[in-house]
C-alpha cells in the first residue's frame, strides 16, 4: 500500500519558513489595503486611496528577492515591496491620514516616504523620474565597491516617458547595479497599454538600451521571484542592468474614486480567477508546503498587527499649521510666516 | 599672488573640494578626458580617475537625478550642464524631486548643478540663457551667480559645502575676461546669501548679478566723470536665498534704486526685487524703482540683434540718470 506523496521540493531554494513569511506579505498588503478602504469610506484617508488588488504578488515576490542593503523604489500599486523592506502598517495609515506622525509629518501622501536604512526610497508623482534617481543610488553601490542592488519599479505608462528612457539608458552605459521591474497592468488610469505603446512585450524596450529583458507571468509569485531573483544576482555580479515586464492586471480603478467604467466586466473576472494570493495558496496547499492551521495563524496575526496600528494612530492629530514652514532647507531650518500671518499684523 | 581667471578661480574652487572631500564627484557631457566643452574640468580625470569625473550621456534629467541619488547615499555631486540653457531638460527633476526632497521627505540632497550661463557671446537662442528666474520661484533651491574670480571661487566651494542643493550660474562671458590676483592656496569660501557692495556711491543703488556687475560699474564710473553722481552698487551674488536686508540698507542710504539684470524683463527677478523695497522700504524712495533687462526676446545671433536685446552699459547710464533726475 502505497503511503501519502512526497512533498515536492520547493523551488529557487527558498524554504518553508520563507513560503509562510510571503504569504504574511501577501496578506498584510491586501488586508491592509481593505482596513484603508474602511479609512477612506469613513472620511479618514485625506487624499485618494490607490489599491494594488491583483498585483500583490509581484511586488512581494520582487522585492523578497533582494537582501539587507539592497534599495528599492516602489511605484503607487508596491505597497507589497515596501513591507517586505519593513515599512510598517502604522506608518502607512498615518500617511493616509496626514497624521503628525506621519513619515512625512503630513506633507506627502500614501506610500510616498522613505527610509533609506531599511532599504526604500519614495516615489514622486511624476512618472519615470525614479529611474535616473535609482540609477544613481547603483552608481554609489558601484563607486563604493559594495555588493548591493538597487531595484525600481515603474508602469506600463512611465515607460512612455522621457525621465525612464534617460534613466534606463543612463544606468545602462554605466553598468550600475539595477534591476527594472516594468509592471504591464493593463491601465495607466484609464489608457490601455495599446494606446501607450506601439510594442505588445514591453520587456522588449529593453533591447534597445542593450539590457536583457524578462516577460513574466506578475500573478505567479514563484515565476516572479525567479526572475526578480536572476535579475538581482546579475546585478550583484557586476554585470548590469535588466528589466523585468511582469504581466498583471489592475482590478482597481486608478483609485478608490475611479468607477473603472473603461475596463470590461469580464476582464476584471477573469483576471480574479487569476488572484495572485488564491494561486500562491493553492499551490502551497497542493504541494503540502503549508498546513491550513499556519495560514491561519498567520491571517490572524495580520488581523491584530492591523488592529494595533489602527489603535495607535487613529486618534493622533493632524500637524499644526505653522509646522508647514520647517525643512525647506537645511539652513535656515525654519522660515519666519508671511506678514499677514503674523501675531503683529 | 599669481593672477586668476574667473574661470581658472572656478576650476580652483572644484579641484580643492575634490581634494578635501572624497565624497565630491563631477558627471556631465564630455567632462571626462575631453576636460568639458570650456576645458573647466581639464586634466580632472586624470588626477581623479573616471570614478570622479564621469562622462555621462546626453541626459539631462539623468544627470540631475542620478546626482540626487548619490547625494541621498552621503555624495556631493556637481553636476555640469554643457550649457546652462540644457538646465530646462531637467526642470522636472530639480523642481519635482530635487526641491522637493528635504520637506517631503526629509532627504538631503546636496548636489550642484552647475553651467556656462549668459549672453554677450553670439551664442544664439539656444546657448546664452540666463535661465535664473525658472527656478528662482521653486522653494527648496539655492541660486547663486558669481560676477568675480574670488566668487567664482569661494561660491562653488561654498555651493558643495551647502546641504541644500544649489544651482551655479558661472558667466561666459566672464571666463577669460576676468583676471584677479587671489592667494594660491587660501580656502576661499563666498558665504551664501550675503550681497557684496562692489562700490561704494551715495545718490543711487544698483542692483545687480553676474556679468552686468561690470556694466553697472562701467556706468558708474562714467556717471561719476560726467555728472558728479556717485552710483553704489550692490552684487547680489547669492539670488536664493537673496539679501534682503543689503537691498534694504543701501536704499536707505541712497533713495533711489535701479535693477539691472540679463535675463529678459517679463517674471523676471528684478520685478520681485522691486516688490519687496516696496514691501521694506517704500517710505525711503524718493524716486520709482526702476529696471533694465534684456527685452522680451528669445536671445539672437547677429551682434546688431543680440546687442540690442540685451541690456548695455549705455542702457544702465540712461537710466540712472533719469532716476536721478527724478
Amino acid at each position: 500500500m502505497p503511503g501519502p506523496a512526497p512533498i515536492p521540493k520547493i523551488p529557487s531554494g527558498l524554504t518553508r519558513e520563507q513560503l509562510l513569511e510571503i504569504y504574511y506579505y501577501l496578506r498584510l498588503t491586501r488586508s491592509l489595503e481593505e482596513r484603508l478602504v474602511n479609512l477612506y469610506r469613513q472620511g479618514l484617508v485625506i487624499g485618494g486611496l490607490y489599491r494594488s488588488l491583483g498585483q500583490e504578488g509581484e511586488s512581494v515576490a520582487s522585492a523578497y528577492a533582494l537582501r539587507p542593503g539592497d534599495v528599492l523604489s516602489p511605484l503607487i500599486r508596491n505597497l507589497g515591496s515596501m513591507l517586505v523592506q519593513g515599512a510598517k502598517p502604522v506608518e502607512i495609515m498615518r500617511q493616509y491620514m496626514a497624521k503628525e506622525r506621519s513619515p512625512t509629518r503630513g506633507r506627502e501622501m500614501n506610500i510616498h516616504f522613505n527610509d533609506l536604512e531599511l532599504g526604500y526610497l519614495g516615489q514622486i508623482s511624476h512618472l519615470g523620474d525614479m529611474v535616473p534617481v535609482m540609477a544613481g543610488i547603483a552608481l554609489t553601490f558601484r563607486m563604493r565597491g559594495q555588493a548591493r542592488v538597487g531595484m525600481v519599479y515603474v508602469g506600463d505608462g512611465a515607460t512612455s516617458t522621457g525621465a525612464f528612457h534617460e534613466g534606463v539608458n543612463f544606468a545602462a552605459v554605466m553598468r550600475v547595479p539595477l534591476v527594472i521591474v516594468v509592471e504591464h497592468n493593463g491601465y495607466a488610469y484609464s489608457t490601455p497599454t495599446s494606446r501607450q505603446a506601439a510594442v505588445t512585450r514591453l520587456a522588449d524596450k529593453a533591447y534597445a538600451y542593450g539590457i536583457p529583458g524578462e516577460t513574466v507571468d506578475g500573478n505567479d509569485v514563484f515565476a516572479v521571484y525567479q526572475c526578480a531573483k536572476d535579475a538581482v544576482d546579475r546585478a550583484r555580479r557586476g554585470d548590469g542592468v535588466s528589466l523585468i515586464e511582469v504581466v498583471t492586471y489592475r482590478r482597481k480603478g486608478h483609485a478608490e474614486h475611479d468607477d473603472q467604467r473603461y475596463q470590461p466586466g469580464d476582464e476584471i473576472a477573469r483576471w480574479e480567477r487569476s488572484d495572485p494570493v488564491d494561486r500562491y495558496v493553492t499551490r502551497l496547499r497542493e504541494a503540502g508546503w503549508a498546513q491550513e492551521g499556519e495560514l491561519q495563524a498567520i491571517d490572524a496575526r495580520v488581523g491584530g498587527e492591523l488592529e494595533d496600528a489602527l489603535q495607535q494612530c487613529e486618534r493622533e492629530r493632524l500637524p499644526p499649521g505653522e509646522s508647514a514652514l520647517s525643512g525647506v532647507f537645511a539652513d535656515p531650518a525654519t522660515a519666519a510666516p508671511l506678514w499677514f500671518r503674523r501675531a503683529d499684523a | 599672488m599669481p593672477e586668476v581667471t574667473y574661470l581658472e578661480a572656478l576650476r580652483q574652487g572644484l579641484w580643492e573640494e575634490m581634494e578635501r572631500d572624497e565624497r565630491v564627484f563631477l558627471l556631465g557631457e564630455d567632462i571626462g578626458a575631453y576636460g568639458g566643452a570650456f576645458k573647466v574640468t581639464e586634466g580632472f580625470q586624470a588626477h581623479f580617475g573616471a570614478d570622479r569625473v564621469i562622462d555621462t550621456p546626453i541626459s539631462e534629467a539623468a544627470i540631475v537625478g542620478a546626482a540626487a541619488g548619490a547625494a541621498h547615499m552621503g555624495f556631493r555631486p556637481v553636476a555640469e550642464m554643457q550649457f546652462i540653457d540644457f538646465v530646462s531638460c531637467a526642470y522636472d527633476i530639480l523642481t519635482n524631486y530635487v526641491a522637493t526632497a528635504r520637506y517631503r521627505a526629509g532627504l538631503a540632497t546636496p548636489i550642484v548643478v552647475r553651467g556656462p550661463s549668459g549672453g554677450y557671446v553670439r551664442g544664439g537662442p539656444f546657448h546664452s540663457q540666463m535661465p535664473e528666474a525658472a527656478f528662482f520661484h521653486t522653494p527648496g533651491l539655492k541660486l547663486v551667480c558669481p560676477a568675480t574670480a574670488r566668487d567664482a571661487k569661494g561660491l562653488i566651494k561654498a555651493a558643495i559645502r551647502d546641504d541644500d542643493p544649489v544651482i551655479y550660474f558661472e558667466h561666459k562671458y566672464l571666463y577669460r575676461r576676468i583676471k584677479e590676483d587671489l592667494p594660491a592656496h587660501e580656502d576661499i569660501v563666498t558665504p551664501l546669501g550675503i550681497a557684496r557692495v562692489a562700490r561704494q556711491g551715495a545718490d543711487l543703488t544698483v542692483v545687480t548679478w553676474s556679468a552686468m556687475v561690470w556694466k553697472a560699474l562701467e556706468a558708474a564710473d562714467r556717471i561719476a566723470a560726467d555728472d558728479g553722481a556717485s552710483l553704489e552698487v550692490l552684487d547680489l551674488r547669492t539670488l536664493l536665498p537673496m539679501d534682503d536686508a543689503a537691498i534694504v540698507e543701501s536704499v536707505r542710504k541712497t533713495n533711489r534704486l535701479l535693477i539691472a539684470h540679463e535675463d529678459t524683463r517679463t517674471g523676471g527677478i528684478a520685478g520681485e526685487i522691486t516688490a519687496r523695497i516696496n514691501e521694506l522700504a517704500f517710505e525711503w524712495l524718493d524716486a520709482p524703482v526702476r529696471r533694465v533687462t534684456a527685452h522680451d526676446a528669445p536671445l539672437p545671433y547677429a551682434p546688431t540683434l543680440e546687442d540690442y536685446v540685451l541690456p548695455q552699459t549705455d542702457d544702465v547710464v540712461t537710466a540712472a540718470r533719469w532716476l536721478l533726475a527724478y
